[in-house]
C-alpha cells in the first residue's frame, strides 16, 4: 500500500530525513514514535506529497509520489489525513467541512454527500453537532470531526499526524477510540503519536525515529519487549514511566 | 478676528449663474463618491488578485506581484497622479493620444484620477490580502491539498474566505483613505468635494463656511462608511471565532 524506499530530505545543509525505508502493507496499523524533531511528522507528510523529498522513492497504492507527472491532488484524494491541529474550515459549519471535499473533489451531489457525512458523524458520535461551526466544539470533538471529513472521502488508508498532542488529557481517548475502531475494521493507518498505549493495543509495526533515521522497525512485541538500539531504550523508559 | 459669517450664501446664486453654491457643494460631493467608489472597485478587484499572487509558490507570478506593489507604494500618490494625467497620454501612440485629448475635458480628468486611485490603492489592499493569508494557520492549506483539492481550488474555498474576512477591518480603513485620498485630485483640475469648496472661496470671500461644510461631508462619507463596513463585518463573523456569536 505504501512503500517507502531510501527517502532522504534536507534544508540546506540540515538533514531532516536520512535513507529511511519502511512500507506499510493493506490492513497493517504502524505507529511511528520518537522525540520530537526526529523527522516522523516529516516523514508522514512526504507520503501524500506536502512535504517535498531530494531523494529516494515513495508509492502510494503504486502511484510514486515524487513523481513531478504525478497528479498529486489526485491522489491526496485517496490518503486521508489527520492532523494536529484539526485544521477544519473555520468559516463552514461542520456538515459543510464534511462535504465540500466530496463535492469539489469527487463530484459527488450535495445530498449525496451530506448523507454520507451526517453518517460518519453520527459513527463518531457528533450527529447532534451537525449544524454548528468548528469554533464552537472542543478540540476532542473537532479532531472526531476531522477524522470523520476524511473518512467521507471513501481513503484506502489514512495518515494521523500527532492527533491527540494538541488535546486536553481528558480528549485524547475519544479520539483514540475512534482511531481504535477504525484500526479493527480494516483501515491501513500510519499513525505518528506518543500515545504507547494506543501503540500497544492496535498496531502491528512500530518505527521508531531519532534524528532523521528510522532506528527500528519491529513488531509491536518485538519493539516493547526489548528495543535494540539504546536510543529507544532512553524513549521507552522516559515515556513509560507514567 | 473680524468675520462677516454668512451662512446664506450657499443659496446665492452661484457665479455661473444656473445653480445655487450649494449646488456647487452637492456637484463636488457627487464627484468625490463617484471617483471613491469607481477607484475602489479597481483597488478591490486588482488589490486582491496581486495579494494573492504575491502568496502563490510560482516565482514569477509572485515576483510581478511584488514588482507591482513596490511601484505603486514607492511613489508619491502626487507624482502618480501627475504622470498618469500629464505624461501618460503623450507615451499612448499618436492616434489614441490625440483621440484621448480631444475628449471630454471632464472625461479626461476623471479617467486618469480613477486609473491612478485605483491602482495606488490596489497596491495597498494587496499588501493587507497578502498579510491576510500568511496570518492564516499554515495548516489550512496542507489540510485542503491534503482533501484532493488542487491548489487553486484550496485558495477559493479554504484560505480566501477566511483571509478576506480578516482583512475587513483594516481594508475599511484603505476604503476611507481612497475617499481622502481623492481630494488630491483636484490639483489636476477635477471638481470634486475640496476644489468646489476652494472655487467657493474665491467667488464669495467666505473660506470658514465652504471649508466647514467641506469637512462635514468628509466626515458625513466616512461616518457612513464606517457604519456600514461594521455591519458587514458583523454580518459576516465566523460563529465561535473573534467577532462571532
Amino acid at each position: 500500500m505504501i512503500k517507502i524506499t531510501n527517502v532522504s530530505k534536507h534544508y540546506g545543509d540540515f538533514k531532516v530525513l536520512t535513507d529511511c525505508t519502511t512500507s506499510v502493507s493493506k490492513g497493517e496499523v504502524i505507529v511511528v514514535c520518537g522525540p520530537s524533531g526526529s523527522g516522523k511528522s516529516t516523514l508522514i507528510k512526504c507520503v501524500n506529497g506536502l512535504e517535498p523529498f531530494q531523494a529516494g522513492e515513495i508509492f502510494v497504492d503504486g502511484t510514486s509520489v515524487g513523481d513531478p507527472k504525478t497528479n498529486l491532488s489526485k491522489l491526496r484524494a485517496k490518503v486521508g489525513m489527520v492532523f494536529q491541529n484539526f485544521e477544519l474550515f473555520p468559516h463552514m459549519s461542520i456538515t459543510q467541512n464534511l462535504a465540500i471535499a466530496q463535492v469539489k473533489v469527487l463530484g459527488r451531489s450535495q445530498e449525496e454527500a451530506m448523507d454520507k457525512g451526517l453518517k460518519l458523524l453520527d459513527r463518531v458520535g457528533l450527529k447532534a453537532q451537525a449544524a454548528k461551526f468548528p469554533g464552537q466544539l472542543s478540540g476532542g470533538q473537532q479532531q472526531r470531526v476531522a477524522i470523520a471529513r476524511a473518512l467521507a472521502m471513501d481513503p484506502i488508508c489514512m495518515l494521523f499526524d500527532e492527533p491527540t498532542s494538541a488535546l486536553d488529557p481528558e480528549m485524547v481517548n475519544e479520539v483514540l477510540d475512534v482511531m481504535t475502531e477504525l484500526a479493527h475494521e480494516g483501515m491501513t493507518m500510519m499513525c505518528v503519536t506518543h500515545e504507547m498505549g494506543f501503540a500497544k493495543r492496535v498496531a502491528d509495526r512500530v518505527i521508531f525515529m531519532d534524528q532523521g533515521h528510522i532506528v527500528e522497525d519491529d513488531s509491536k512485541e518485538e519493539f516493547f519487549a526489548n528495543p535494540r538500539s539504546e536510543r529507544a531504550q532512553q524513549f521507552l523508559a522516559k515515556i513509560l514511566h507514567h | 478676528m473680524n468675520y462677516q459669517w454668512n451662512w446664506g450664501v450657499f443659496l446665492q446664486p452661484s457665479a455661473s449663474g444656473d445653480d445655487t453654491y450649494l449646488g456647487w457643494m452637492f456637484a463636488g460631493f457627487k464627484m468625490t463618491i463617484g471617483l471613491s467608489l469607481s477607484a475602489w472597485v479597481i483597488a478591490l478587484l486588482l488589490g486582491a488578485l496581486v495579494g494573492v499572487l504575491r502568496t502563490v509558490p510560482n516565482k514569477v507570478l509572485a515576483g510581478f506581484a511584488t514588482a507591482y506593489v513596490e511601484m505603486f507604494r514607492n511613489v508619491p500618490l502626487l507624482v502618480q497622479l501627475f504622470i498618469w494625467y500629464f505624461v501618460l497620454p503623450e507615451l499612448l501612440p499618436a492616434s489614441i493620444g490625440d483621440a484621448y485629448k480631444q475628449s471630454n475635458p471632464v472625461m479626461q480628468q476623471f479617467l486618469a484620477s480613477m486609473i491612478c486611485l485605483g491602482l495606488f490603492t490596489s497596491a495597498r489592499v494587496a499588501e493587507q490580502v497578502r498579510a491576510g493569508i500568511y496570518s492564516l494557520p499554515r495548516g489550512q492549506k496542507n489540510a485542503g491539498l491534503a482533501l484532493g483539492f488542487t491548489l487553486p481550488q484550496t485558495y477559493r474555498f479554504v484560505m480566501l474566505p477566511m483571509a478576506f474576512r480578516l482583512v475587513v477591518p483594516p481594508l475599511t480603513s484603505e476604503f476611507l483613505n481612497i475617499f481622502k485620498n481623492s481630494a488630491v485630485c483636484s490639483t489636476i483640475g477635477l471638481l470634486e468635494l475640496a476644489a468646489q469648496g476652494r472655487q467657493l472661496v474665491d467667488y464669495t470671500a467666505q473660506p470658514f463656511e465652504s471649508f466647514i461644510a467641506v469637512t462635514l461631508s468628509y466626515i458625513i462619507i466616512n461616518v457612513t462608511v464606517m457604519t456600514l463596513m461594521h455591519k458587514f463585518e458583523r454580518r459576516i463573523a465566523v460563529p465561535g471565532y473573534i467577532g462571532g456569536k
